[in-house]
């Protein structure tokens, strides 16, 4: 990997301009985790437009399902969940000032066009390393829609939490060029 | 005739829940190993290391390896000389799994229905069930907990005779090329070839319980899966779709009888949190 970058939360334009894909990053701050039904309400309580249960602008959601916590833990088993399924949502929070989303696996053609169009990137988190991204997880907490269970919104305090830039607010996209580059 | 109380298979299966999402086997660890070796990419050959790493913290924290805990599938052969007494069998596999996923911090991902209403169950029941009569007066249990991500990336296709050998292994290639960095890579690809449009699903499932050090036992079908994962992983996908050479550590195939109009052909795949362990009884 190309370098290692020390990221804190709220993100800002001159973070995010000093990215490139291949780029080790590890976040520190508050992050928010959100899957397909989180997306769904905050996308509808943009569209209705009333306000989002926490300011998005400049933070980064991470897209994750935990597993519960053991006593005196913080949280459980915490990797990333697939992120094409939050392809349909994503533009409209990048619109809302979002300026990064960890997953795994690629992202579709709309999703990165807004990415380059509001400054913001994708990083990717090693999937299934979910025991390896909880030790970065300092703290959790819900902060809205207990009812989904695992699919609740929570603000993460996070440290050192190891992601990949895999797509840049140039357009580069590493899933794109990583494949290219070792097809036989 | 054996008699086997339900009731002592509650805490049988509580376990397999609990174990085998934190214990990867060594199966996929050699599997692994072997590949990382071979590994050009500097990425993939990080992330490979941190698969390992992820393995050795989920046995020392006792917290499962992949936050998707997954579906619970079991796979049952039921001894014909047992007689299960006690209550009913399948209430108390759902139990079992209750009490495991529930004991064992493990995630709860079943939602009562799929479209609707989607409420999640908060018990991961109802476990998926499958039921094969056999020989004795044993049950063997085996439990092969699913993630969503990989399942989402399986597909069955009706083929037909004419497509040949070479269109079944140019699907299955094909189906692994559309999941990209999806499921998970390294993946393990499991086929099921023939029976019947809903057969070939569970085939392919099925396949997925071989370990993946030993071969297929016909060696014409263990040809067919060394060119599917030869294939497959000239793709250049490699680990989490970031690009490299381990895009898959293994192809398993199973196939059966079929009609003489159809060729059903199924893959299902798997990602590297390989989670299958079973008890006999």
């Amino acid at each position: 990997m190309s370098k290692e970058i020390h990221l804190r939360t709220p993100l800002k334009d001159d973070d995010v301009k000093e990215l490139k894909i291949g780029d080790k990053v590890l976040i520190t701050g508050i992050i928010y985790t959100a899957r397909d039904a989180a997306h769904k309400r905050l996308v509808d309580l943009i569209e209705a437009g009333k306000d989002l249960p926490f300011d998005i602008k400049g933070q980064i959601i991470y897209f994750v399902g935990p597993a519960p916590a053991r006593p005196g833990m913080p949280i459980g088993s915490a990797g990333p969940t697939t992120s094409y399924r939050m392809d349909p949502y994503s533009p409209i929070l990048l619109d809302a000032g979002l300026k990064g989303m960890i997953g795994k696996g690629p992202r579709n053609k709309e999703v990165i066009d807004s990415m380059i169009k509001n400054k913001a990137v994708y990083l990717a988190a090693i999937g299934g390393a979910a025991v390896v991204m909880a030790q970065s997880i300092k703290a959790a907490k819900v902060i809205a829609y207990e009812d989904l269970g695992p699919e609740a919104i929570r603000e993460l305090k996070v440290e050192n939490l190891p992601c990949i830039v895999a797509n840049d607010i140039y357009g580069k996209d590493l899933f794109d060029e990583g494949v290219r580059k070792y097809k036989k | 005739m054996r008699e086997i109380d339900v009731k002592d298979i509650i805490p049988i299966v509580k376990k397999l829940c609990i174990d085998a999402s934190i214990y990867i086997g060594d199966d996929v660890v050699e599997k692994l190993k072997e590949f990382q070796k071979k590994e050009e990419s500097p990425i993939a050959k990080e992330i490979i290391a941190i698969i390992f790493e992820n393995q050795r913290l989920s046995v020392e924290k006792q917290m499962p390896l992949c936050q998707d805990t997954g579906v619970a599938v079991f796979f049952i052969e039921l001894g014909q000389d047992v007689h299960l007494v006690g209550g009913d069998f399948y209430k108390a596999i759902n139990e079992g799994v209750r009490q495991g996923y529930k004991e064992g911090y493990l995630r709860k991902s079943m939602v009562d229905d799929p479209i609707i209403e989607r409420k999640n169950t908060k018990d991961n029941t109802p476990a998926l069930i499958y039921l094969d009569i056999v020989p004795g007066d044993k049950v063997k249990i085996t439990l092969a907990a699913k993630g969503g991500g990989s399942e989402n990336m399986s597909e069955v296709k009706m083929m037909k005779a004419a497509d040949g050998i070479e269109g079944v292994i140019d699907f299955v290639v094909d189906r692994v090329r559309r999941s990209g960095g999806n499921p998970c890579p390294p993946i393990i690809v499991g086929v099921g070839l023939g029976g019947n449009f809903e057969q070939s699903a569970l085939l392919a499932k099925k396949s997925l319980l071989r370990p993946l050090n030993e071969k297929n036992p016909d060696p014409k079908w263990a040809k067919v899966e060394e060119e599917i994962l030869e294939k497959v992983n000239n793709l250049g996908i490699g680990p989490q779709g970031l690009g490299g050479r381990t895009t898959a550590i293994a192809v398993n195939i199973l196939h059966k009888a079929c009609h003489i109009a159809c060729m059903p052909v199924a893959v299902n795949i798997q990602c590297h949190v390989h989670r299958h362990k079973s008890a006999v009884i």
